[in-house]
């Protein structure tokens, strides 16, 4: 069975990612989240974003941790940072990645989903206008 | 009931006191998730909920009212309620950026959701009913999980 690690930061990034993975089919899935999800099976990754870098240090080493010991075949984020940092961290040790940016960023892509870009096997947006704006692929949205 | 939510990440001091003081004039039970320390006399206020009981609070509330965070917007779906949000302004520091304004004005139009771009159009859209938003997840949701599948393999 495909091993799938699905990545992102709590509230709406984790709504839209759990949405998302319940609908996918005969995978195994295991989630890591940057806030308290209040379920133990979820994997617990510091909090960052691309404007601390000292947080981002620690954010690329619990990332490098968290896909050397799933070991997914594929990586799977809707957001944020946390996520990016998983997703280019996996794609530089060889997993196939999927980058979802989250449906909040109707206008422009996410600085996170920006740097994901060179890194996401399959990168995508939920707007049509972002993906005509920036080639990301548009194939439809949680809402 | 209504039940007003500004999300964990920061807090919404604008948004939160206008509904204050709205429940002070008003009769209607008002529970306000803050996301900061600060009370509210005479308002039932939570910093932050565990998930069941603001899940309780959602379920209970007749309309939701809260920032136009995706989080408010996708739980308020799928427990069939109304919602009417507020972008937050980075101009008033209420979030980093204006993401909140481009996913407000994408969204306003959908069955369910109001916005209000000012606070002052908060008490028509409370005092008048909402239709509920559309249960069903539509076919740009399945397209979307269509694409992911097939890229995973399941």
């Amino acid at each position: 069975m495909v091993r799938v690690l699905a990545v992102s930061s709590g509230g709406g990034h984790w709504q839209q990612m759990r949405l998302l993975s319940h609908a996918l089919g005969d995978v195994e899935i295991e989630y890591a989240c940057s806030a308290h999800v209040g379920d133990l099976k979820v994997h617990r990754l510091p909090d960052c974003n691309m404007r601390t870098p000292v947080q981002l240090v620690a954010g690329v080493l619990a990332a490098w941790r968290l896909v050397r010991d799933v070991r997914p075949d594929v990586v799977i984020s809707t957001g944020a940072a946390p996520g990016a940092l998983a997703l280019i961290i996996a794609k530089l040790f060889g997993h196939r990645t999927i980058w979802i940016d989250s449906i909040a960023n109707a206008e422009q892509m996410s600085l996170s989903g920006r740097l994901t870009r060179r890194f996401s096997d399959l990168w995508m947006t939920q707007w049509e206008g972002v993906a005509e704006e920036t080639g990301a692929i548009f194939a439809g949205s949680v809402l | 009931m209504i039940f007003v939510t500004v999300g964990t990440q920061l807090p919404f001091p604008r948004l939160i006191k206008y509904m204050a003081r709205w429940a002070q004039s008003h009769s209607e039970r008002v529970v306000l998730q803050t996301g900061d320390g600060s009370g509210f006399n005479g308002c039932e206020a939570y910093r932050s909920l565990p998930s069941d009981q603001f899940g309780t609070f959602m379920t209970e509330a007749r309309v939701i009212v809260s920032h136009a965070g995706i989080g408010s917007i996708l739980a308020a779906k799928a427990l069939n309620k109304p919602i009417v949000v507020i972008p937050r302004r980075a101009k008033l520091s209420e979030h980093r950026n204006d993401h909140q304004l481009a996913t407000a004005a994408a969204l306003e139009g959908r069955a369910g959701l109001r916005v209000a771009w000012e606070l002052d159009q908060l008490p028509a859209f409370l005092d008048g009913p909402i239709e509920p938003p559309e249960m069903a997840l539509h076919p740009q949701f399945n397209q979307l999980v269509e694409r992911i599948s097939t890229f995973v393999g399941a």
